[in-house]
């Protein structure tokens, strides 16, 4: 645990080479570090400031503004259930109290095994589904109290393989081949673009 | 005239977000032939269009289009993909079922106005969204319509994908552009007024809604006339609104811009299919939850941009949100406010100590210990964030979200006095107001 193993360290600076500047790569980083450890850690956030060439404490700026980092052990299983007003005019509040109740955790907390974060989250743009939940960023719609819990029964018999553990966003990276590359737009190098000079038009 | 499907045609197609799907559903056409045309003819199609951006504000991309200085470069585009506004619901699907149309979008619009890089932002709750973009962006690299010599042109742009990491404000363009430098999703000063003057890395910046650039391979094919012919100027072409709430049949529907209305939208059997359970529309919010609300006397306004700015309100983010008369007025303008409060970004007062004191004072009345003077107190805090009250809105903050959190209160304060009064109990001598 700690800082980005090689694989990522690898990732990290592909990641880094796509900007025009290292430290416009420090929110990918920082998903990076809690796809690998499931938070962001002290160690991963110096890590990465060496990577991006910035302060720790720069990096601590950053990642405490923002909602999806934590910065301390979550449940493997994070179940965020939208609050926001069309999920509130259908029953957001009774799924997030039911939610509470048989998982025995309030506001944020986790179960006593570790298995579940329960939180009351905004708008996560699937209104008309409402009510609605992500469970680590993966959707489910138009929840009912026993849809939650033949969700939640699933996640734990091992039937919910699809839903990746607590970090990981896309399965997919974004990869451009080498030869692909037009490279990042470096802000030093004030140039117009061929195809724009050719055509001798500046709008 | 029947209206084509614009941005949601390949919606209902299988494989729609695959390039394969895409090309042959005519995908790429649009590149091939700008790519043909001068870089200011594409432009002048798009201005020709009057395609207005759909992100929330509603400015002519044309006209942004045309904000960047000349001779500075290098120019950026960025895309907003953080929809997070209460209500709104399309560019997700978009970017999950037609990314390559997006794609497109983005490299006609880096070909018109001569943008080095394209910095596609996503809200970082959007996996599913991030991996069919990233997906979608590797088969396009592989068949060379993005990257290095488009095409066997000279036209080199990179499409980067980068998300974010939940933060509503990010979503404002300038705070967006600040996260994409890595810091703390915070709006900057204005003016500039656009960071088409000065944006990313403090070049001139195109700011541009996943919708609006879904757009544009649409009308670089037909043509902007073709494309301004469709709806009611300036409202023009067709938009995608997401109706949601105590509707029998929510859901996500492209329509013509400008005429349909929004009986059509939450009544039509086709759209949202009237109140759920044979009951009565008690209040609607028309684009987002930074919209003030309407009611039944606005049902027959058609969604035409103009013609809702005057009536006192806004089309946003195409987001309407539908409340029967078994909606708790109180409740559901606390929850609208709580949101603002909760995702303000704390760089100025009246917004930061203001929104929280609105949410304070709203759950206080509903908790039963709300005191009669306590609605003259949530009119002066309004006043302090947005002075006068009026529409649209002054502000005394740096940037409208603030604002957007006396929307829902003074829109209900008056007219729903009544289920105020039921929270606060019988009207009582005035109190002093103690604030703790
Ligand atoms: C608080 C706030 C949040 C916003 N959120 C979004 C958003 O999530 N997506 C978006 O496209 N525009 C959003 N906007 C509008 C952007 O600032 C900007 O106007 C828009 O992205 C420009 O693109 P367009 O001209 O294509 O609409 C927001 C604005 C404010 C003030
Ligand atoms: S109005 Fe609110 S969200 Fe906007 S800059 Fe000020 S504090 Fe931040
Ligand atoms: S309000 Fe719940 S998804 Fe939008």
């Amino acid at each position: 645990m700690a800082r980005l193993n090689a694989d990522n360290e690898r990732i990290a600076h592909e990641i880094i080479g796509r900007y025009p500047r290292k430290k416009s790569a420090l929110i990918p980083l920082l998903h990076l570090a809690q796809e690998q450890d499931g938070w962001v850690t002290d160690e991963a956030m110096s890590h990465i400031a060496d990577l991006v060439e910035v302060t720790p404490a720069e990096v601590l700026g950053t990642c405490s503004f923002y909602e999806m980092f934590k910065r301390h052990p979550v449940g493997d299983y994070h179940v965020n259930i939208c609050h926001g007003i069309a999920c509130h005019l259908l029953g957001a509040d009774e799924l997030i109290h039911h939610a509470e109740e048989t998982l025995g955790v309030k506001g944020g907390g986790t179960t006593d095994d570790g298995r579940f974060t329960v939180e009351g989250v905004e708008c996560i743009a699937a209104c008309t589904e409402a009510p609605c939940l992500q469970v680590n960023y993966r959707f489910a719609n138009k929840v009912t109290t026993q849809d939650f819990d033949a969700l939640i029964a699933d996640i734990r018999s091992g039937a919910r393989s699809d839903i990746p553990p607590h970090g990981t966003l896309a399965k997919t990276r974004q990869s451009i081949p080498e030869e692909r590359a037009a490279g990042p737009a470096l802000v030093e190098d004030a140039q117009e673009p061929a195809w724009l000079s050719r055509n001798g038009s500046d709008q | 005239m029947s209206i084509p499907k614009i941005t949601t045609a390949r919606w209902d197609v299988e494989d729609g977000h695959t390039l394969a799907g895409y090309e042959r559903t005519g995908g790429y056409s649009a590149l091939k032939k700008a790519l043909e045309m001068t870089p200011a003819e594409v432009h002048e199609e798009v201005k020709t269009a009057s395609l207005l951006g759909r992100g929330g504000a509603g400015f002519p991309a044309g006209v942004k289009w045309g904000f960047c200085p000349p001779g500075v470069w290098p120019r950026y585009l960025v895309v907003n993909g953080d929809e997070s506004e209460p209500g709104t619901y399309k560019d997700r699907i978009m970017l999950e079922r037609d990314p390559h149309q997006l794609i497109e979008g983005c490299l006609l619009a880096c070909y018109a106005l001569g943008l080095s890089q394209c910095f596609l932002y996503v809200r970082g709750e959007m996996a599913h969204g991030q991996e069919r973009v990233a997906a979608a962006l590797n088969e396009a690299y592989e068949a060379g319509y993005v990257g290095k010599n488009i095409l066997g042109t000279e036209v080199s742009v990179d499409v980067v994908l980068h998300w974010g990491a939940g933060a509503y404000i990010v979503g404002e363009e300038t705070a967006l552009i600040e996260s994409l430098e890595g810091n703390r999703g915070m709006p900057r000063l204005k003016p500039p007024f656009f960071p088409a003057a000065i944006g990313l890395y403090g070049k001139p910046t195109i700011v541009n809604n996943v919708e609006t650039l879904s757009n544009i391979p649409w009308i670089i094919n037909n043509g902007g006339q073709a494309f301004a012919d469709i709806g009611e100027a300036p409202s023009t072409g067709t938009r995608v609104f997401a109706v949601s709430g105590h509707v029998n049949n929510p859901g996500v529907f492209e329509v013509e811009f400008g005429t349909t209305t929004f009986r059509d939208l939450i009544m039509g059997e086709e759209y949202g299919g009237g109140i759920r359970n044979g009951g009565s529309l008690k209040a609607f919010i028309p684009g987002g939850a930074s919209a003030p609300w309407f009611f039944e006397e606005h049902l027959d306004l058609p969604l035409e941009k103009g013609t809702v700015d005057r009536a006192g309100s806004m089309l946003g983010s195409g987001a309407i949100v539908v409340m029967d008369q078994t909606t708790d007025i109180v409740k559901a303008c606390h929850n609208v406010v709580r949101f603002f409060s909760r995702e303000s970004c704390g760089k100025c007062s009246p917004c930061r100590e203001g929104t929280s004191w609105l949410e304070k004072i709203l759950q206080r009345i509903i908790d039963g210990n709300g005191r009669r003077a306590d609605l003259a107190l949530l009119m002066d805090v309004c006043d302090n964030i947005s002075p006068g009250i009026a529409w649209p809105p002054k502000q005394t903050t740096i940037c409208p979200l603030g604002p957007s959190a006396v929307s829902p209160i003074a829109s209900v304060i008056e007219r729903f006095a009544d289920e105020f009064d039921a929270y606060l109990g019988e009207p009582s001598t005035e109190q002093a107001v103690e604030v703790r």
